[in-house]
C-alpha cells in the first residue's frame, strides 16, 4: 500500500499459534517478518530479532469496519492520532471510519485528507467511509464514485439513516456500480422518537422512554426490498433485533448482496445493564442494548454466519458530554479497546466457537464486505497482525486506554483475552500494551 | 438506608416503620403548636429543577415542623447548561454543608446520581417518569388509614402509567406490602408488561375496576393527545374517566386516590372527587406532610437506624 512506512527490521515470532481466518488454517510454529512482509521461513537473509510467541495467538489483520474517530471537527471527543492509537492498542490493523464528522466526509478531498493523516500517524490503516448523501442531509447523493476513487471503502449516513425511500433506492442502485457497500444505520426515527433505551420490561420499570425493536426491523425490511429491486450492495450496520435478522435471512435466501454486522456490546450486554448501572449513560448506545431473548438470537446468528461481521461502533464522546442525566447524554461508548476481549469472551467461553470461525468476523469478512483483498499469512503479504494472549483474564481498566474517551459499560468486568502486540506492515504499532507513538504529536 | 431514591429499595419492615412513624407525625401536625425540635440546627435544601409548588411546600412544611432550616434552591438553566448546572449544584450543596438534599428533576436517575456524589442523605422528590417515593408512601399511608390494611387489597391504577413516576412508586410499595395491582389505560400509555405475578394489565376499565378496593386515578396530560396516545380528552373521559357509575363496578367500600391536581371532568368527575365517603384526596395532602416528616426524621434526625 504505502512503501515509505514499511518496517525495515526482521522479526521472528517463535512458537506461536497462528490463527489465520483468511485461509481457514491454524498451526503452531514460527513466523518470519522482514521488509514489511511475511517471509518464507527459509528465506532469512539478515539475523531476525526473536520474539517469543509461546502461549500467544497470531491473528492476521483485524479490521474494525465501524468506528467514529471524530476528525475533522470534533477533536475534543477523539482525533485521528488518539483513535489510531486506540485501534492499535485494541489489536486492529485497519478501521473504517464513519463520515459523520464536522464537516461530514462527503467529498473526495476529505477522504484523501483522512487517509493521508492516518498514514502520517502510521499506527493503523484509516479506511474512510464517505457519506451517502451530501452533508448526510438525506436530500441528494454525494459523489460516491469520486470518493471511492479517493480511497473511500464504503458509504454511510450513520447516525442519520437514509429515511427517504426513493433516495435509498437511488443510493443502492448506484452502489451496484461501485466496490463499496451502502452501510445503513437502520432506524425509523419516527418510531424511535425520544427513546433512550430498548422499549420493554426494563424501560417500563425505570420510566425511561423506549425504542421498540421494530424501529430497526421495519427499516431493514424496507432496505432489503430495495436491495432486491436494485441489485445494490447493502450492509446493515450494528444489527440488534430478531426482526432485522429475519429480513437479512430473507435477503440472503434470495441471493441478494446483503451483509450485516453486530457489535460486541449487543452480544455481551442486555437492557438489564441499564438498571444495574443505575442510569449511568455508559449503557446509552444506539441501537440500544436489547433484552436477553434478542441477545440469544444475535449470538446464534453470529455463530451461524447469518451476521457476517463484528464491528465495535466505537463512538467516543468527551467525558463532560457523557456526564449528563441519562436522557440528555449522547449515544455512544468507547469500545475499540474492549472489542477483541469481549468477542473472545462471548465467542470462546459462551458459544464455544472455534477461533478460526469466530475471528473470520473481524478479519476476512469485513474485507470481503468492503471489497478489499488480503491473503492472510502467506509470504509476500503485508505483515499486519495482532498477538493475543487468549487465556488472560483481566478486568477492564480504561485508565490504560489510548482513546480520549473512557466511557464503557465494561468498566471492571473481567474479560478473556488480551491483545499484547499489534504489527502493521512489519512495524510494531503496539507492544505489551504500549502504543509506539514515536513521531506523533 | 441513607437515601430515599425508589420505594423498591425499601424492605417491608422499613416501609412499615416509615408508615408507623408518619402516623405518629400526624398527631404532631394536629397539635396547636406543631414544632418539635428533632431537627433543630439542621439545614435541609429543597432543590427543585422542575416547578412544583405543592411538593416543595409539603417538604418545606415537614422540615419546619421538625425544627429544621429549609433552604429553597431555584435551580434552573437552559437545556445546554443542564448538566453543568446540575453537578455544580451538587458541589454547592457539599460546600454549604447542608445536612440533606431534597431533589426534583425532569430526568430519570438524577437523584440517584446525586446520592452517589454526596455523602449526605438525598431524598427523591420526583425524577422524570421514574419514581416519586414520598408520594408512594403517602398513598400507602392513606390506604392503610382508611382501610386498616394493605395486604390482600386489589388496587387499580388508571391512566397514563407509562409516563407516571407516581404509578411506579405506588406499584413497588403496594407489591412490597402484599397488595395486588391492576394497570389500566389506553394501550399506548401503559407498559406492555410488568415482571410480577401480582400485576395485571388491562385496557378495559370495567374489567379493571371489578371488585377493586382502591382506585388510584392518574392525571392525564394534554400533550398525550398530540403524541397519539389518545384521540381527545373527551374520548378519554368516556373510556377511562372515573365516574360514580363506573365506580359501581368496584367494591362497595372503594377508596379513590388522585395525586393531584385533578382535571375534573377528564380523568375524574367532580362527583367522585367531592364524595367524602369514597374520595381520600383531602387525606392525601395531610398525609403528604406526615410522611415527609417521617422520612426527614429517619434520614436526617433520629440516629436510631431503621434496620
Ligand atoms: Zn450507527
Amino acid at each position: 500500500m504505502n512503501g515509505e512506512r514499511e518496517g525495515s527490521g526482521w522479526w521472528k515470532i517463535t512458537d506461536v499459534r497462528v490463527i489465520d481466518p483468511y485461509r481457514q488454517r491454524a498451526w503452531q510454529g514460527d513466523v518470519l517478518v522482514g521488509q514489511g512482509r511475511f517471509q518464507d521461513l527459509a528465506a532469512s537473509a539478515d539475523a531476525p530479532e526473536s520474539v517469543s510467541g509461546r502461549g500467544l495467538w497470531l491473528v492476521p489483520r483485524l479490521l474494525d469496519m465501524h468506528v467514529h474517530l471524530r476528525s475533522p471537527g470534533q477533536e475534543w471527543k477523539e482525533d485521528l492520532a488518539s483513535g489510531s492509537a486506540a485501534a492499535a492498542h485494541g489489536g486492529f490493523a485497519a478501521v473504517m471510519t464513519m463520515p459523520n464528522t464536522d464537516p461530514v466526509v462527503d467529498v473526495p478531498s476529505l477522504v484523501s485528507w483522512q487517509i493521508a493523516e492516518g498514514r502520517r500517524i502510521g499506527l493503523v490503516d484509516v479506511l474512510p467511509a464517505g457519506a451517502v448523501t451530501k452533508a448526510s442531509g438525506g436530500q441528494e447523493l454525494a459523489e460516491l464514485w469520486k470518493m471511492e476513487k479517493a480511497g473511500a471503502v464504503g458509504f454511510s449516513d450513520d447516525g442519520r439513516p437514509v429515511a427517504d425511500g426513493g433516495l435509498m433506492r437511488a443510493a443502492l442502485s448506484y452502489s451496484a456500480t461501485l466496490a463499496g457497500p451502502i452501510v445503513q444505520h437502520a432506524e425509523d426515527v419516527t418510531l424511535s422518537g425520544r427513546g433512550v433505551m430498548h422499549e420493554g420490561e426494563v424501560s417500563g420499570r425505570l420510566g425511561l422512554a423506549g425504542v421498540p425493536g421494530e424501529a430497526e426491523a421495519v427499516m431493514v425490511w424496507r432496505d432489503v426490498q430495495l436491495a432486491a429491486l436494485t441489485d445494490g450492495r447493502l450492509h446493515v450496520a450494528h444489527v440488534s433485533t430478531p426482526g432485522a435478522l429475519e429480513a437479512i435471512q430473507w435477503a440472503k435466501a434470495h441471493g441478494l448482496r446483503v451483509t450485516a454486522e453486530v457489535t460486541p456490546h449487543h452480544l455481551f450486554f442486555t437492557d438489564e445493564r441499564v438498571a444495574e448501572l443505575a442510569f449511568s449513560p455508559v449503557t446509552k448506545v444506539n441501537p440500544p442494548l436489547r433484552p436477553e431473548s434478542y441477545r440469544q438470537v444475535l449470538l446464534q446468528a453470529m455463530k451461524s454466519g447469518l451476521i457476517d461481521a463484528i464491528a465495535s461502533d466505537h463512538a467516543p464522546h468527551h467525558a463532560d458530554e457523557k456526564d449528563l442525566p441519562y436522557k440528555d447524554a449522547p449515544f455512544g461508548i468507547s469500545s475499540l479497546e474492549t472489542a477483541v476481549a469481549a468477542v473472545l469472551t462471548v465467542g470462546l467461553d459462551e458459544l464455544a466457537m472455534d477461533p478460526l470461525t469466530l475471528l473470520v468476523r473481524m478479519t476476512a469478512a469485513p474485507h470481503r464486505i468492503l471489497g478489499l483483498s488480503y491473503q492472510g499469512l502467506v509470504p509476500g503479504e503485508s505483515a499486519d497482525f495482532a498477538l493475543i494472549d487468549p487465556d488472560a483474564r483481566l478486568p477492564v481498566d480504561p485508565g490504560k486506554w489510548y482513546s480520549q474517551a473512557r466511557e464503557t459499560p465494561w468498566q471492571g468486568v473481567a474479560l478473556r483475552g488480551q491483545v499484547v502486540a499489534t504489527m502493521l506492515r512489519g512495524r510494531w504499532a503496539m507492544r505489551e500494551g504500549e502504543v509506539l507513538t514515536c513521531g506523533l504529536r | 438506608m441513607r437515601d430515599l431514591i425508589a420505594l423498591g429499595d425499601l424492605s417491608r419492615a422499613q416501609l412499615e416503620d416509615l408508615l408507623d412513624l408518619a402516623a405518629a407525625m400526624k398527631e404532631i401536625i394536629r397539635r396547636p403548636v406543631k414544632k418539635v425540635p428533632t431537627l433543630r440546627g439542621k439545614a435541609v435544601a429543597n432543590v427543585f429543577f422542575e416547578a412544583s409548588t405543592r411538593t416543595r411546600n409539603s417538604f418545606e412544611l415537614a422540615g419546619k415542623y421538625l425544627g429544621a432550616d429549609v433552604i429553597n434552591f431555584q435551580a434552573r438553566g437552559s437545556s445546554v447548561e443542564k448538566g453543568e448546572t446540575l453537578w455544580d449544584t451538587v458541589r454547592t450543596m457539599r460546600a454549604m454543608r447542608v445536612d440533606a438534599v431534597i431533589v426534583r428533576h425532569q430526568a430519570e436517575g438524577v437523584p440517584g446520581e446525586m446520592a452517589a456524589r454526596l455523602d449526605i442523605p438525598v431524598i427523591n422528590a420526583g425524577d422524570g417518569a421514574h419514581q416519586h417515593p414520598t408520594q408512594g408512601l403517602l398513598d400507602l399511608l392513606t390506604i392503610r388509614d382508611r382501610l386498616g390494611h394493605i395486604a390482600g387489597l386489589t388496587v387499580t391504577i388508571v391512566g397514563d402509567v407509562l409516563h407516571s413516576r407516581v404509578a411506579r412508586s405506588d406499584i413497588e410499595g403496594l407489591l412490597q406490602l402484599g397488595a395486588k395491582v391492576r394497570l389500566v389505560g389506553p394501550p399506548a400509555l401503559i407498559p406492555g408488561r410488568w415482571d410480577s405475578p401480582h400485576v395485571r394489565i388491562y385496557t378495559d376499565l370495567a374489567e379493571a375496576l371489578a371488585g377493586a378496593q382502591v382506585v388510584q386515578v392518574l392525571r392525564i396530560q394534554r400533550e398525550r393527545q398530540a403524541s397519539g396516545g389518545i384521540p381527545s380528552l373527551r374520548e378519554y373521559h368516556d373510556r377511562w374517566g372515573i365516574t360514580p357509575a363506573g365506580l359501581g363496578l368496584a367494591d362497595a367500600e372503594v377508596l379513590v386516590l388522585h395525586p393531584g391536581p385533578q382535571n375534573r371532568g377528564v380523568e375524574i368527575d367532580s362527583a367522585v372527587v367531592d364524595d367524602p365517603k369514597r374520595s381520600a384526596i383531602q387525606d392525601q395532602v395531610e398525609n403528604g406532610v406526615a410522611v415527609r416528616m417521617a422520612v426527614l426524621y429517619r434520614l436526617v434526625g433520629g440516629k436510631e437506624a431503621m434496620e
